[in-house]
């Protein structure tokens, strides 16, 4: 199973994860995972997902997590995870 | 697994410094197009390339956004057009016609360029080999993607002064033939020695005939991203930085090999190889000269620019060589003028000149680079200027090339316009001095004695 990593970054405001993670549920990605930070006033977190089991194609959630994102103000990136493991894994 | 600090390092160097791939490049051999109908040859092309690289642009695209990675360019490189169009040929308008259908199979699968309209020259030049050199200034004005290199040296047979000489005629006949658009068709053309077959960068790209049928070769970059990391190490003894730029090269070119790959699979065409290059854009933050200076320089130029773009380009290698299966092509640090606002920077504060680029080039990839030069330079010192930098690249061994651009009607300090990836540039003064009694011999330089390995 190939995960997605999932990123939000923006100003801290009420209802991000709400947002992101109904978004997530209603395609059907499940979450594996969650760690978030707050850096300097902003919101961070990270997201680690399967979205092996939702009808929409990776690049499809992407643009439309990104849209999500926009609605809310925070950018939000979703990443097939083989970038990470690649850079930072021997 | 992954951690967030991981994850937002890779997303910081990508969103923040600039970090991509700068191109993915699909090398599609000619040879099997090959007949003596001129026609029938240029059909051929037309419909291999649009075949093999209808899926090329769509797959890219797909790549980056999966990943979330830039992927700059989408290219081709062919075979070099002269093997190709030998037999059908006759004459150089032959070949414009061969340039023609290779710009419009670019635009049908949507690549920004297409290289290979090339002659391989290094110990003397066929019929065919003379008529597309001839046909350069033509094609390259008549055509808006195709790119051209000739290889006229190497280190096993030493330098073409012939093809030198008449490439300096030519080099000028493309810039006043395109001089409307500041001699924009010489920025398409690039003089080598020692060319590699497998580089996916242009303008110098091509398709060697050493190479498979079709293959994917991929070009990595990001200066942005050593300089930012080596602005954590200001003050540091030379281990730690070099130790510094080996690591944010591995970085860099593990990305570059996982696009490799990635396309290779989504496209069913092998792998080839990944150019280790540090290769700079006009974006702020996104140049060579900037790593120079954050090693220690005012600006590129100053004395002591040699040892640190050599220290540089050795380190890159160091840390990529490891992150990739393969590595070939250019790999190196490229120190092009126009597309590297540090260096037009330098240019303009007076620190760098021709002849300080020159030795430059001695210690990293390539050579003399997007360089504007005025447009009243004699051919023969343009020839000249091809002549020393072949030399240098065939003594050490190493790939040298020659991209000048003679601004037909513009002078030393006038600022040229070339636009997107390629930039502007100030206009750069030559040395005067003549060189004609030199370059009008004919003939070729022979190899050099360290060449005799055998």
């Amino acid at each position: 199973m190939k995960k997605t990593i999932i990123t939000v970054v923006g100003k801290d405001t009420v209802g991000i994860i709400a947002k992101v993670c109904t978004y997530l549920a209603e395609n059907n990605v499940n979450i594996l995972d969650i760690s978030q930070t707050i850096v300097q006033g902003f919101f961070n977190m990270m997201m680690v997902t399967d979205a092996s089991a939702s009808e929409k194609s990776s690049v499809q959630i992407a643009e439309e997590l990104e849209a999500v994102g926009k609605e809310i103000g925070v950018v939000i990136r979703c990443q097939h995870e083989d970038i990470f493991n690649m850079m930072h894994r021997i | 697994m992954i951690n967030i600090f991981e994850v937002n390092e890779t997303n910081k160097m990508i969103t923040q410094e600039n970090l991509d791939v700068r191109t993915i490049t699909l090398g599609i051999s000619l040879l099997d197009c090959i007949d003596d109908n001129l026609e029938t040859l240029n059909e051929n092309i037309y419909r291999k390339i649009t075949t093999t690289a209808k899926d090329l642009v769509a797959t890219g695209e797909e790549i980056e956004k999966e990943y979330g990675i830039p992927i700059v360019n989408k290219r081709i490189s062919v075979t070099p057009i002269a093997l190709v169009g030998g037999s059908a040929c006759k004459s150089s308008e032959d070949f414009v016609t061969i340039a023609k259908t290779l710009d419009r199979a670019a635009k049908e699968v949507g690549v920004n360029f297409l290289g290979g309209y090339s002659a391989l020259v290094s110990k003397g030049m066929t019929k065919a080999d003379e008529y597309l050199i001839r046909s350069i200034p033509a094609a390259l004005s008549q055509t808006e993607r195709v790119c051209s290199s000739v290889n006229v040296g190497s280190t096993k047979c030493g330098i073409d002064m012939d093809a030198v000489r008449l490439l300096g005629e030519m080099i000028l006949e493309t810039a006043q033939l395109t001089k409307e658009q500041d001699s924009l068709g010489c920025a398409k053309f690039v003089v080598f020695c020692n060319a590699p077959d497998d580089n996916p960068f242009m303008a110098g790209a091509f398709h060697g005939v050493t190479e498979a049928d079709t293959i994917i070769n991929v070009g990595v970059s990001g200066p942005g991203v050593v300089k930012h990391a080596l602005s954590h190490v200001r003050g540091a003894d030379f281990e730690t930085l070099c130790e510094t730029i080996k690591k944010t090269a591995f970085k860099v070119t593990r990305v570059g090999q996982l696009v490799a790959q990635e396309a290779s699979r989504r496209l069913g065409i092998p792998f080839g190889i990944i150019d280790l290059s540090l290769a700079p854009t006009p974006a702020i933050g996104d140049s060579v000269a900037d790593i120079l200076c954050e090693i220690g320089l005012e600006y590129a130029g100053a004395p002591g620019t040699t040892a640190a773009l050599a220290l540089l380009n050795d380190q890159v290698k160091k840390g990529g060589v490891m992150a990739s299966s393969y590595v070939g092509g250019l790999s190196g640090a490229f120190i092009p003028v126009s597309e590297d606002q540090g260096m037009i920077d330098a240019v303009q504060a007076g620190a760098l000149s021709l002849e300080k680029l020159e030795a430059m080039t001695c210690v990293c990839s390539v050579g003399l680079d997007m360089i504007a030069i005025p447009g009243d330079t004699k051919a023969s010192t343009i020839s000249g200027i091809i002549a020393d930098e072949m030399a240098i690249g065939m003594v050490n061994q190493k790939t040298t090339a020659v991209r000048v651009i003679p601004v037909i009607g513009k002078g030393v300090g006038e600022m040229v316009e070339f636009g997107g990836l390629l930039g502007y540039a100030p206009i750069m003064p030559v040395n005067s001095y003549s060189c004609e009694a030199f370059v009008n011999r004919r003939g070729r330089i022979p190899a050099p004695i360290h060449s005799f390995k055998n």
